[in-house]
């Protein structure tokens, strides 16, 4: 089978890369998660190289079961959610909304 | 006394009849619920008050001559990843613990309309991730028919709460079918295999519809592209009824078919004469000899009545496992970034904004569901998107075209449901790409978006008595032959 024009699927997975995607996801891993983490990774990724012996060049990405088109509905005023119910469920609500924290880090 | 409640049919037909209520059905599996739940561990919440006032209201309904639909008085479970206005929805995760959705799903709308009594809501694989239901942030859920062995999953519980009827212990299996179980009935997702693979474990009927066929809507999203909800019963003309409530299009899920559901509890008498049924002809390595053994009595029994066994061959069947296991994860990585800290469920305080995301992620989420997000992130990230998520894509697109071929030649294709009857506790924790594998024969159908069910089919006849399942494969939109192979199997076992 000819080599694809695809990157490979294995590329060498660091604690540091490790790092740098819990910080995209967003999720702080302890030392111990990182390194649990950088293993299983490495070992899942090792097993998922079994693709690369796959020509896909000229094979269409399919990322729905069916092909999606936008759904569209008459522009007509429908009830929503009620909203002291949705505020309820907040970890901090206050005067009607959601308060978070400060975006730059300084409590003002 | 319980056998003759066993179905959901029968209990529709003995409440309508006025041989029992729909008060005294439910009494019946509260009781059951009381007498093995702290041992199952079933559910994450009981709804024992609203159901009791239910039940009473479809009771003095049917007596002042008012239909309350196909369900009236019928007890059904719900797995904890459908909204349920106002009550608890935690998808098994501690990020979620106490959020009460402000809406109902689509599809439990659609119970209610029909007359169903909401028991409760199953436990789950941390937001529907995995196969032993033992990632649950609330403790594992047992299979009742062997309290030391998982009930599959993710919708252990959903299974499980269908199932826990079943006698414990080793003659489990054999004395299977007589009583009723926490719920008549239940409801689970599936998203590579969820609702069948735990069907399978615990000896009852799951369907997995095609994709689109029944709302997402209210479905707390797993893998959007592949998830869907299916009923959990112990007879396939029970599948097929619930088939019909839940099913059909929903304006509110952008994803949903703009047809009705096919009709399937008409079907279920029409044999499987002259029908042409799919065998691979390379079975993947690793499944149990008792596993095999059962999947070729069922196709004997077909053989028996009337149809045609013919090899396939799905050539792309063993890179599904990677293809599933870049795309799910990277579709949860996105859809689980709503969980902030800011809407609703946890918050870990911090100074600032990207801190607290951090710090609440890392305390709501579990261990499996944070590799998952880990992974799914890493695949859609700069410079690793073409490698992983890409070409995921592509082998989903060659999985479909092998599904096309093979039904050139067939109508249906039978497979194991799991590589393995139901396994014990703690067997496949520690390595995850070992319990991937449960997945094999499973996931296939979700990448393509074609319809699937579990139907049970006898015990592994030496080691154990645990339940085998056998799986039907159909088309999209094959749901009607499939439930006709599924009835045929029933017959037969």
């Amino acid at each position: 089978m000819s080599p694809s024009s695809d990157a490979k699927t294995t590329p060498k997975i660091t604690a540091q890369v490790v790092a740098k995607v819990a910080h995209l996801a967003r999720l702080d891993l302890t030392e111990a998660e990182l390194a649990l983490m950088t293993t299983q990774l490495t070992g899942m990724l090792d097993h998922f190289g079994d693709i690369d012996k796959l020509d896909l060049s000229a094979v269409t990405p399919m990322a729905q079961p069916f092909p999606i088109k936008n759904v569209y509905r008459e522009d007509v005023v429908v009830p929503g959610l009620d909203r002291q119910e949705v505020l309820d469920n907040a970890p901090a609500p206050q005067d009607g909304r959601f308060r978070v924290p400060p975006s730059n880090g300084a409590e003002s | 006394m319980t056998s003759e409640f066993v179905s959901v049919v029968d209990i529709v037909g003995s409440i309508r009849g006025g041989k029992t209520t729909a008060s005294d059905v439910l009494e019946q599996h509260l009781a059951r619920i009381d007498k093995r739940e702290t041992e199952i561990h079933a559910f994450n919440h009981i709804m024992a008050e609203s159901a009791r006032a239910n039940a009473a209201s479809i009771d003095a309904d049917l007596k002042a001559g008012n239909d309350r639909g196909p369900l009236a008085g019928v007890p059904i479970a719900l797995k904890d990843n459908m909204c349920t206005r106002g009550v608890p929805t935690t998808c098994s995760s501690k990020i979620l613990e106490g959020w009460k959705p402000p809406y109902d799903a689509t599809v439990v709308t659609r119970l209610q309309q029909a007359g169903a009594v909401i028991v409760g809501k199953t436990n789950l694989d941390e937001f529907a991730m995995g196969s032993s239901t033992e990632n649950s942030a609330f403790g594992p859920t047992r299979n009742p028919l062997d309290t030391s062995r998982v009930p599959g999953g993710s919708s252990g519980g959903s299974a499980a709460a269908v199932a826990a009827g079943f006698p414990g212990g080793s003659s489990g299996g054999s004395a299977a079918a007589v009583a009723a179980g926490f719920a008549a009935a239940s409801l689970g997702s599936d998203t590579g295999g969820s609702i069948r693979q735990p069907a399978a474990l615990c000896g009852v009927v799951g369907v997995k519809p095609t994709y689109g066929m029944v709302s997402r809507q209210g479905l707390v999203a797993f893998a959007s592209s592949l998830d869907q909800i299916g009923p959990f019963t112990h007879t396939v003309a029970d599948a097929a009824l619930l088939m019909e409530v839940i099913g059909g299009h929903d304006p509110l899920d952008s994803t949903s078919l703009d047809q009705p559901v096919p009709s399937l509890t008409a079907v279920l008498g029409q044999g499987v004469k002259g029908m042409r049924i799919g065998r691979l002809a390379d079975m993947p390595d690793g499944c149990e000899p008792e596993v095999l053994a059962r999947l070729d009595a069922a196709f004997d029994a077909l053989k028996a009545a009337g149809a045609t066994i013919v090899d396939i061959a799905l050539p792309s069947l063993s890179y599904c496992l990677t293809a599933y296991y870049l795309v799910a994860p990277a579709e949860a990585s996105s859809n689980l970034a709503r969980y902030d800290g800011v809407r609703y469920g946890l918050r870990v305080e911090s100074a600032d904004l990207i801190s607290m995301y951090g710090a609440t992620r890392a305390a709501g989420f579990g261990a499996e569901v944070k590799r998952r997000i880990m992974l799914g992130t890493y695949a859609l990230s700069a410079g690793y998107y073409d490698a992983y998520y890409g070409k995921a894509l592509k082998v989903r697109r060659l999985i479909a075209n092998d599904f096309a071929a093979a039904y050139q030649s067939c109508d249906v294709i039978l497979t194991p449901t799991s590589p393995t009857v139901a396994f014990p506790i703690g067997e496949k924790t520690s390595d995850p790409l070992t319990m991937y594998l449960c997945d094999i024969f499973t996931i296939p159908t979700n990448l393509a978006g074609h319809a699937a069910m579990s139907v049970p089919f006898g015990t592994g006849a030496h080691s154990h008595s645990m339940p085998v399942g056998v799986q039907i494969l159909a088309p999209a939109l094959g749901e009607p032959t499939m439930f006709r192979v599924a009835a045929e199997l029933e017959r037969a076992s």
